[in-house]
């Protein structure tokens, strides 16, 4: 059985990953249902005529994608390994993605989550619901390439409890893992979803897994992504996510791994009363690239939507923000807020910052801001004048920075798991 | 013993400090006043420090170390706090984590063993009480959303637990009522003793009503223009700093 003979890395490029496309057509799963064959198809199609994004795409403008372009990837090795090690649970059930599959083995049965793979026929008319490929030529590679993802789905009512979401990689071949993840709550239900993405060794891979999250009426689920990918990853997500009235999406984004990442919200608020939390924190040490990109769009009358994220760097790293606001001219008495905050500890750091507001309604509180700043040297020196060496007093308040930024997470096992990560992170670079 | 001899020092090429004499012996407390823009708080910082500051000529010494020469935290190990004039707030930090942190790197800078969260709770508790000062203090970020009075609480907070040797104490009683005041000199008069001694700073006389100084001085265009006992800051109440710049 495992005897399985190595696929080769394909050649570099669009051209690569469409020729891997020709390989696996008759192999992925769900060949055998006509919708969805052509809805590979189709992605395909789309994603041939697109092509990788490059930085003449405004959306694309600061984020280069020259390491995925230029690098051969192959596809995962099946079948799936059980021993591998993991990082301790965030959560008391967890389910384990490996190479962009869910694996059996490794996950909680109790969860209430299943292998999409393995459900794809009541899946007509829902997959690719939410999540569109025209102008969005990773999600289109996705749709043509996913292999597996998780399924979840929450009766009306249904307290899903904590579930981690563990997606590793193998990082001793670069593969190529695009997961396909959906997540329906039914009116009134609720979810933490502590996702993580985890890499294993120094090596080169991508993972670019694709959300469609549907939140019901009055439901709410709590998102914290954790990119914690090995140190020569590539992680290009897209989360596409529809709030339906009085529901909430509350994300949070955690970038710290990873040589180059990026990943995109699409938030619709489709109801009235419906409420967006997507804030984050990025974690950039030398040499790394991170980008946090959003789309929120408010689509119905009398929806709050919060937005912080912060950005750490560290030596020659780069970091990015962009954050859309549309305001449907249905949606009056819209209250956004959107801040990004980025604290440089290099002179040869560069963060790029670009909010955009759209707004078609006339009844609208909406406001945005931007600090770029280093460390203030009177905070320093107040902590060094009571006797802290002045590396500790520094760390102190860089962790301060950090942890006001998981504050807001008001689920306690999202935020400790979160608070963890970025303890960890600062604990490593100060070292 | 503080010993400052000949201290000059200017900022952005502006000298401030113009050749300041001054020692203040183990055990005493001084009081140094002066109009604003006579360098109080310069030399506050000088000694204490911090950074943005030339020191051109002249010496500073506290028993025996020559503390120019020392970096700020070492100059607190050493035993000199200053209490600041504007306390700095520090979102994010937890009180109790820096107070903590605060007492534990002095600790181990002298050998000393660190205490641990209960021991430290203990002591912060045992110490607020004696100041007033309401228990969720301790949870709050360093001064954030504090009252001018409880920043200058929490200063003296940090003085009552770091126990240091000579305190500084930057205008302390500015923005501060009758009762604050009176609490925050309880905790200095607390702190007097055979091994403590203070510099008071302050531009009005009325701290020193509490905190009864053992020596004034008055600092006017970066010098000690007059030296004197506790009655030279009523003298001042009542004639102001003309008559001394008259002298």
């Amino acid at each position: 059985m495992n005897a399985v003979s190595e696929p080769a890395v394909t050649e570099a490029g669009a051209a690569g990953f469409l020729h891997r496309f020709e390989g696996l057509r008759a192999r992925l799963p769900g060949r055998g249902l006509p919708w969805l064959v052509e809805r590979r198809e189709a992605a395909a199609e789309s994603f041939r005529a697109q092509g990788f994004p490059s930085r003449r795409v405004e959306a694309w403008k600061y984020t280069d994608l020259a390491p995925l372009t230029q690098a051969g990837f192959g596809e995962p090795l099946t079948p799936v390994e059980s021993a591998l090690p993991l990082p301790r649970p965030a959560a008391p059930r967890r389910v384990v993605l490996v190479d962009g599959r869910f694996s059996q083995d490794l996950s909680d049965p109790d969860a209430p989550v299943r292998s999409l793979a393995r459900h794809l026929p009541e899946l007509e008319g829902r997959l690719g619901a939410l999540a569109r490929v025209e102008d969005l030529p990773l999600v289109a590679l996705n749709t043509a390439l996913f292999e597996d993802g998780v399924l979840i789905d929450l009766a009306p009512g249904e307290d899903g409890g904590v579930i981690e979401l563990l997606s590793v990689t193998r990082a001793d071949r670069p593969v190529a893992s695009h997961p396909r993840h959906l997540i329906r709550l039914g009116a009134g239900a609720k979810l933490v979803l502590i996702e993580r993405s985890w890499g294993h060794g120094e090596g080169r891979y991508l993972h670019s897994p694709v959300f469609e999250v549907e939140v019901g009426e009055d439901a709410h689920v709590t998102h914290a992504r954790m990119q914690q990918e090995g140190k020569g990853a590539i992680h290009l997500s897209t989360v596409f996510a529809e709030v339906a009235a009085r529901g909430t999406y509350d994300s949070f984004l955690l970038h710290a791994g990873a040589k180059l990442s990026r990943s995109e919200a699409h938030v619709r608020l489709a109801g009235p009363r419906a409420a967006a939390h997507l804030n984050g924190a990025q974690l950039l040490g030398d040499g790394q690239h991170g980008d946090c990109t959003t789309f929120l769009d408010h689509a119905a009358p009398d929806c709050p939507s919060r937005q912080t994220v912060k950005t750490v760097l560290a030596g020659r790293s780069r970091g990015v923000f962009q954050g859309k606001i549309h305001v449907h001219q249905v949606a009056q008495r819209t209250d956004g807020y959107q801040m990004n905050q980025a604290l440089l500890l290099s002179d040869q750091a560069e963060i790029d910052s670009k909010p955009q507001l759209e707004i078609y309604a006339d009844d609208v509180k909406c406001s945005h801001g931007a600090t770029v700043g280093e460390l203030d040297e009177e905070q320093v020196f107040y902590l060094r004048s009571r006797g802290i060496p002045a590396a500790q007093a520094r760390s102190m308040l860089i962790e301060a920075f950090l942890q006001e930024a998981v504050e807001g997470v008001t689920e306690e096992a999202a935020r400790a798991a979160l608070a963890e990560a970025v303890a960890g992170w600062w604990e490593r670079m100060a070292a | 013993m503080l010993k400052i001899e000949g201290l000059t020092a200017e900022i952005d090429g502006k000298e401030i400090l113009k050749g300041i004499d001054l020692e203040v012996p183990t055990g005493e407390i001084h009081a140094i006043m002066g109009p604003n823009g006579s360098g109080k708080s310069t030399l506050s910082y000088v000694l204490s420090g911090r950074e943005g500051y030339e020191i051109t000529g002249g010496a500073a010494s506290f028993e025996g170390q020559d503390l120019l020469a020392m970096e700020p935290e070492e100059r607190a190990a050493a035993g000199l706090f200053l209490a600041f004039q504007y306390p700095v707030e520090l979102p994010g930090v937890g009180n109790a984590n820096f107070l903590r942190t605060a007492l534990n790197a002095q600790r181990r800078a002298k050998g000393e063993a660190e205490l641990d969260a209960m021991q430290f709770l203990k002591l912060a508790r045992e110490r607020m009480r004696a100041l007033s000062m309401p228990e969720d203090m301790l949870k709050r970020g360093v001064n954030v959303g504090f009252s001018g009075g409880e920043k200058k609480r929490n200063e003296v907070l940090q003085m009552a637990l770091l126990k240091p040797r000579i305190a500084i104490l930057d205008e302390t009683d500015s923005g501060l009522d009758i009762d604050a005041l009176k609490i925050v000199a309880d905790g200095v008069n607390a702190m007097r003793g055979p091994d403590f001694s203070a510099l008071v700073i302050t531009h009005y006389q009325r701290l020193l009503d509490y905190i009864v100084p053992d020596r004034v001085h008055v600092l006017m265009g970066g010098r000690i223009v007059q030296s004197g006992g506790p009655e030279l800051a009523q003298q001042l109440e009542a004639s102001g700093y003309g008559s001394v710049r008259a002298a």
